[in-house]
């Protein structure tokens, strides 16, 4: 359970960063909270023989209000993001997914752009960025760019950031008089999620369903959304008989994985019942 | 190559020459001696190794000895005031809130960081908060008594 040797620099600037980065492309992982790299390395399922600790930037470490979004620097971190007030009021739906992973120690540590760039299937926090329809900034030696939440994820660990660019913001827009819930199943306490549903929605005083957007994660190599539920609720009355006839359709045209923790056919059924369960809990709120 | 860190652990600066690779729970332990910080499993699931960073609560097997440069930081050994126990401490052992023992270092340190931040959780608010730290023995009826009396609350447990 040691890590192999690295070299290890820690930068004092983005700058710094990205320039060591791209001189070591081959060999460097970069680290921020190091809460999914560690457990990697000391597997030695990871062996970088370069370390570049960008945990040092606070030039990475915000989350403020820009007119209708709410802009998060890659490393706040998930207590950061929990117990922010801005995002409390004004996009709960991060607050309700961020104090749900790992444990106290793991939320204190883990940094919200170190686990979306790590893109691990069962990770909490990708449902949510696509169910708020994020996008992300990645920054590289030419400048940077936006890339949407529905672009990020490419396949298991795997994210359309380029070898070397860092993810360096989350930016999500403010859902003011939206209701939201993040549920998920996981095996034991502070799990990973075997399913986990993001639910965010918008319904009139008459209980019609104005706008609702859900994301699955856990079920497949990458986090989606439910667009079929989505579509089969938007405009109608959000009844309970409704409500669960929309959420059998989150499987259609889905393979969900298999692994130790849950069968294809065990996953499908937690996720129809968890995305039910979702929408029930953010209109209870 | 080595690499210089400079650490305070308990208020006392230490200056030291370690690997990069070297995990903040051996530093503590085989680098300057601090043996109350417990390893149990290694890759971040027990919490024994739990300490405070510069406040924060942290799993000492999940950060290398390096990212400590700089920081502050508080083992179990830290907590007393000379002889005196701290009242967390007390409270563990009036409530037999340890069997082996083995998780206790962790337990104390995420109890304490528990009650800085809220000094009077409701017991499903223990119980999360602790939830990084497993007990073996699983004695956790007496650890949350022991948090409970810690918080200044009748001890029911």
């Amino acid at each position: 359970m040691i890590p192999g040797a690295f070299d290890y620099h820690a930068p004092a600037s983005l700058e710094e960063a990205l320039s060591l980065l791209s001189a070591n492309l081959d060999d460097a992982k970069v680290l921020a909270g190091g809460q999914s790299l560690l457990p990697l390395m000391k597997l030695r399922l990871a062996k970088p023989e370069v370390i570049i600790d960008i945990g040092g930037l606070d030039e990475l470490n915000y989350i403020r209000e820009d007119g209708d979004h709410i802009a998060i620097g890659a490393l706040a971190t998930y207590t950061d993001v929990a117990e922010s007030e801005l995002i409390l009021s004004r996009c709960p739906l991060l607050a309700q997914t961020a104090v749900v992973v790992g444990d106290v120690q793991v939320r204190n540590r883990g940094t919200v752009g170190g686990g979306l760039a790590h893109a691990d299937p069962a990770e909490d926090l990708p449902a949510a960025i696509l169910a708020l329809d994020a996008e992300l900034k990645a920054t590289g030696p030419d400048g940077e760019r936006w890339i949407p939440a529905s672009d990020f994820f490419i396949m298991m660990l795997t994210t359309s950031l380029m070898p070397e660019e860092l993810l360096t913001e989350i930016r999500v827009p403010a859902r003011d008089g939206y209701k939201s819930s993040y549920q998920k199943v996981s095996r034991q306490a502070a799990g990973f999620a075997i399913v986990g549903v993001a639910v965010c929605l918008k319904e009139s005083a008459e209980g019609v369903c104005e706008d609702i957007s859900i994301a699955v994660t856990g079920m497949t190599d990458v986090a989606f959304r439910a667009e079929k539920v989505e579509t089969a609720l938007r405009g109608q009355k959000l009844e309970d008989g409704a409500i669960a006839s929309a959420a059998a359709l989150v499987t259609e045209g889905i393979d969900p994985i298999e692994d130790v923790n849950a069968t294809p056919a065990y996953r499908a059924h937690l996720a129809q019942v968890y995305v039910e369960r979702t929408i029930q809990a953010a209109r209870a709120r | 190559m080595k690499q210089t860190v400079r650490v305070t652990v308990n208020g006392r600066l230490y200056e030291e020459e370690v690997e990069p690779r070297q995990l903040l729970s051996y530093f503590l332990r085989e680098t300057i001696g601090l043996t109350g910080t417990h390893i149990g499993c290694i890759i971040g699931e027990c919490g024994a190794c739990t300490v405070q960073v510069d406040g924060t609560l942290v799993k000492s097997c999940l950060m290398f000895a390096v990212q400590a440069n700089g920081k502050e930081v508080t083992t179990i050994e830290g907590l007393a005031d000379g002889d005196a126990l701290h009242p967390v401490q007390e409270a563990f052992i009036n409530n037999y809130g340890f069997q082996c023992g083995y998780c206790t270092p962790g337990m104390i340190m995420a109890a304490d960081a528990l009650l800085k931040k809220n000094p009077d959780p409701s017991e499903e608010e223990i119980r999360e908060g602790l939830a990084g730290n497993l007990c073996m023995c699983t004695g956790y009826m007496q650890i949350v008594a022991a948090v409970k009396e810690a918080a200044g609350q009748v001890n029911n447990g």
